[in-house]
C-alpha cells in the first residue's frame, strides 16, 4: 500500500531562478504527525502550501494515495487535504459558526448553500474543540487563541484525511499551546495524517512522530524526534546553542532549551 | 473528595443542559429571513407609491387595480395567442378609468419604475460582490472603470447624433471595453492579482475620464455639450420598454448567477489561499463573479447614466440589517437597492417642475449616509 502523502524530490521556486527548497522527499501515513522545524524564511510555509497544491512544484511530485495532487479537482483535493493557515483577521465580521461552516464548502454543490446537516456538522466540530459557547460571536473580535480553535473546528468540519497546519502554536499562550498540541495528538490517533510547521523544537517531543529540520533549501535531518532533534542539529539550524535535557520526576521527558551566556 | 465529585457531576449536568438549550437556538435564524421579507414588502410599497406619484394625479387604489387588470389582460392575450381561446375571466375588471390614466401607468411610469428597480438592484449587487471578491468594503461598482468607459461610449454616440438606443448600446460596449482593458493590464503582473486589478481599474478610469473631458471640449457647446453633461449626471427620463428591453436579460442572468453563488462569496472573501484550500476553483470562480458584476454595472449605467454611491452604500446598509453572510446580504442588497433608487427617482421627477438628475440626489444623500455608516461600523473594519 502506498503512503497517504508522498513527496518525491520536490523543488520549488517563485521566480524560476532561486529555489526556495530543492530535492525534498518524505512521506506521511495515517496517524503520523510530521513536524517541520527550521529558522525563519527557510520555506517551511511555502512547502506546506505546495503540499495542498496552492503553489505548483517546479520539479518532483506530490501524491496522495498514489495519485498526483495536480490530477485532483479542487473540491476532491479539499476533501482529502485540509489546510489551517496562520490566523489573520478577515474583512467581514462573520460569526464563528459561519466561519466553521465554510469548511463544508468542498462537500457542497457549486450553486448550493450549507444545509441543516452541514450546520449540525459545524456545531459538532465546535463542540469537539470546546468553543461551542462562542458560536455567534463575530470571528473578527476573537483573541488569537480562539481564532486558532475556530480554524481547527473549520478543518474538522471539512473532514479531510490529511491535515496541514502552519505554525499552529505561534500566536498562542502556553496554555493554548499545550491544548493545541493535545488536539493534534488526538486527531492523529483518530487516523488523520498531520503535517505542521513549528518554531518550538520542544513541542516535537510532545506531539510528533517524525521531524524534518529544514535549512538552506533542504532537510538537514529527518526521522523520529528522539533521533533528529539533537543539540548538534538544532545548533546547525538556528545558529544558537540549544541544550537538550531529560527531566525526571513529574515531567519525565526531554526538553530543549536555548543556552544564553552574557 | 465527595464534594468534588458532586461539583463535577453538577458541572457536566450544566454543560449538557447548555448544549440542549443552545441547540434549540441554532435551529432557525431569527430575523434574517423576515428582514428580507420586510425589504420585499418595502420594494412593493415603493413601487406602488412611484406609480401614483407624479404630475398626472392617479389615486393609489386605482393604480393597484390598473396594474392588476393590465397583468390579467396581458396573460389573457398570451393564452389567446397560443390556444386561440379567449377566457373572459382575464377581462373581468371593468375599466372605470380613462385611457390617459392607463397610458400614464402602463406606458410611462411602470416601464420607468421597472428600469429603475433593475438598475438599482444591479448596482447594489455589483457593489456587494466587488466588496466581497476584492475583500475591501470601500470598493464600489465603478472600481474597474466601467462607468468612465460607459461615459465615453455615450458621449461618442451623442456627438455622432445617435438616438437613445444607440447611446445605450454604445455606453454598454464601451463600459465592457474599459473593464477588458483593466483585466488585460492586470494580467501582465501576476504577483498580487487583486491589488493589480484595482490599480489597473484606477488607471483605466483615469484615462477614460480624460477622454470624456476631451469629447466634452470638442462638443458643440449649444446642442451636444448639455446632452453629454446631462447623460453623465444620470436620468431615467428616457427609459421606455423598447429602450431597456435588451439589457433586461443581461441583468437578470448576471444577477441569478451571483445569487446562486452567493454563499461561496463568503469563502472567497476570506482570501485566495483559504478559498482554494477549501476547494473553490478561484481561477474560474473569481472571473465569473467579476464578469457578472461588471455586466450588471454596465447594464445599469447604460439605462440610467452614471449613478454614484448606490453600489457603495446599499451593501453596507444590507450588511447592517442582515449581517455579513452573503447568503442573506446579497438578497437584501437586491431588494434594498431597487427600493432606494426607485424612491430617489420618484423624488427626482416629483420634487420640482424640472426633473433633477438622479446622480445629484444619490450623491447628496449618499455622502452623509456613508459618513454615518463609517461612524457606526468603525469597530468592524480593520
Amino acid at each position: 500500500m502506498c503512503a497517504r502523502l508522498e513527496v518525491k524530490n520536490a523543488t520549488f521556486s517563485y521566480d524560476g531562478k532561486r529555489n526556495i527548497f530543492e530535492d525534498i522527499s518524505f512521506s506521511v501515513d495515517s496517524g503520523d504527525v510530521f513536524c517541520i522545524l527550521g529558522p525563519n524564511g527557510t520555506g517551511k510555509s511555502t512547502l506546506l502550501r505546495c503540499l495542498c497544491n496552492l503553489y505548483p512544484l517546479n520539479a518532483g511530485n506530490i501524491s496522495i494515495d498514489g495519485l498526483d495532487i495536480s490530477s485532483y479537482a479542487p473540491k476532491k483535493l479539499a476533501k482529502k487535504i485540509g489546510f489551517i493557515p496562520q490566523i489573520h483577521t478577515p474583512t467581514f465580521p462573520y460569526s464563528v459558526l459561519q466561519v466553521v461552516m465554510m469548511g463544508r464548502t468542498p462537500h457542497l454543490n457549486t450553486f448550493a448553500s450549507p444545509s441543516h446537516k452541514d450546520r449540525e456538522i459545524a456545531l459538532e466540530a465546535l463542540r469537539t474543540v470546546n468553543i461551542e459557547h462562542i458560536w455567534d460571536k463575530p470571528y473578527t473580535e476573537l483573541s488569537g487563541g480562539q481564532m486558532q480553535l475556530v480554524l481547527m473546528a473549520r478543518v474538522l468540519a471539512q473532514e479531510p484525511e490529511i491535515l496541514l497546519l502552519d505554525e499552529p502554536t505561534s500566536h498562542l499562550d502556553v496554555g493554548n499551546q499545550i491544548y493545541t498540541i493535545k488536539m493534534i495528538k488526538k486527531l492523529s490517533q483518530k487516523g488523520l495524517a498531520l503535517v505542521m510547521t513549528s518554531h518550538f523544537p520542544d513541542h516535537t517531543f510532545l506531539s510528533s512522530s517524525k521531524v524534518g529540520i529544514m535549512k538552506d533549501r533542504k532537510f538537514l535531518a529527518m526521522g523520529p524526534a528522539e533521533v533528529v532533534v539533537t543539540e548538534e542539529n538544532l545548533q546547525d539550524a538556528y545558529g544558537v546553542p540549544i541544550k537538550i535535557v531529560y527531566i525526571d520526576g513529574e515531567i519525565k521527558r526531554k526538553i530543549a532549551v536555548p543556552v544564553v551566556k552574557d | 473528595m465527595k464534594r468534588v465529585e458532586i461539583a463535577g457531576q453538577e458541572n457536566s449536568h450544566n454543560s449538557s443542559d447548555f448544549t440542549l438549550s443552545s441547540n434549540a437556538k441554532y435551529r432557525f435564524y431569527p430575523g434574517k429571513v423576515s428582514i428580507n421579507f420586510i425589504l420585499f414588502l418595502l420594494l412593493i410599497g415603493v413601487l406602488i407609491t412611484s406609480l401614483f406619484m407624479g404630475r398626472y394625479p392617479v389615486d393609489p387604489v386605482t393604480v393597484v387595480v390598473i396594474v392588476v387588470s393590465g397583468i390579467l389582460e396581458r396573460i389573457g392575450d398570451a393564452i389567446a395567442n397560443i390556444t386561440g381561446v379567449k377566457i373572459a375571466f382575464f377581462w373581468s375588471i371593468p375599466h372605470t378609468w380613462s385611457i390617459i390614466v392607463n397610458t400614464v401607468v402602463w406606458d410611462v411610469r411602470l416601464p420607468r419604475a421597472v428600469a429603475v428597480v433593475l438598475a438599482g438592484s444591479g448596482l447594489a449587487v455589483s457593489g456587494a460582490t466587488y466588496q466581497g471578491v476584492f475583500r475591501n468594503p470601500l470598493v464600489s461598482e465603478s472600481i474597474l472603470g466601467v462607468s468612465a468607459g460607459a461615459g465615453v461610449g455615450a458621449a461618442l454616440a451623442i456627438l455622432m447624433d445617435q438616438g437613445t438606443g444607440v447611446i445605450q448600446l454604445s455606453a454598454f460596449v464601451f463600459g465592457l471595453l474599459a473593464v477588458s482593458m483593466t483585466f488585460a493590464i492586470s494580467r501582465v503582473y501576476r504577483s498580487n492579482p487583486t491589488l493589480v486589478l484595482v490599480l489597473a481599474g484606477i488607471i483605466i478610469g483615469g484615462l477614460f475620464s480624460a477622454v470624456i473631458s476631451l469629447l466634452k471640449f470638442v462638443a458643440d457647446p449649444y446642442s451636444k455639450l448639455p446632452d453629454i453633461v446631462f447623460w453623465l449626471m444620470g436620468s431615467f427620463a428616457k427609459a421606455s420598454t423598447a429602450n431597456f428591453i435588451l439589457v433586461v436579460p443581461v441583468i437578470l442572468i448576471a444577477m441569478l448567477v451571483i445569487v446562486l453563488l452567493r454563499w461561496h462569496l463568503n469563502v472567497i472573501s476570506m482570501g485566495e489561499e483559504e478559498a482554494r484550500s477549501l476547494g473553490i476553483d478561484t481561477k474560474l470562480f473569481r472571473p465569473v463573479v467579476i464578469v457578472c458584476s461588471t455586466l450588471l454595472t454596465a447594464a445599469a449605467v447604460c439605462i440610467g447614466g452614471v449613478i454614484g454611491w448606490v453600489g457603495l452604500i446599499i451593501p453596507h446598509i444590507s450588511r447592517m440589517l442582515v449581517g455579513p453572510d452573503h447568503k442573506d446580504m446579497i438578497i437584501a442588497s437586491i431588494l434594498l437597492g431597487g427600493s432606494y433608487l426607485l424612491a430617489v427617482d420618484t423624488l427626482c421627477r416629483t420634487l420640482t417642475s424640472v426633473e433633477i438628475p438622479i446622480s445629484i440626489v444619490t450623491s447628496i444623500l449618499g455622502a452623509p449616509m456613508f459618513l454615518y455608516l463609517l461612524y457606526r461600523a468603525k469597530k468592524t473594519w480593520s
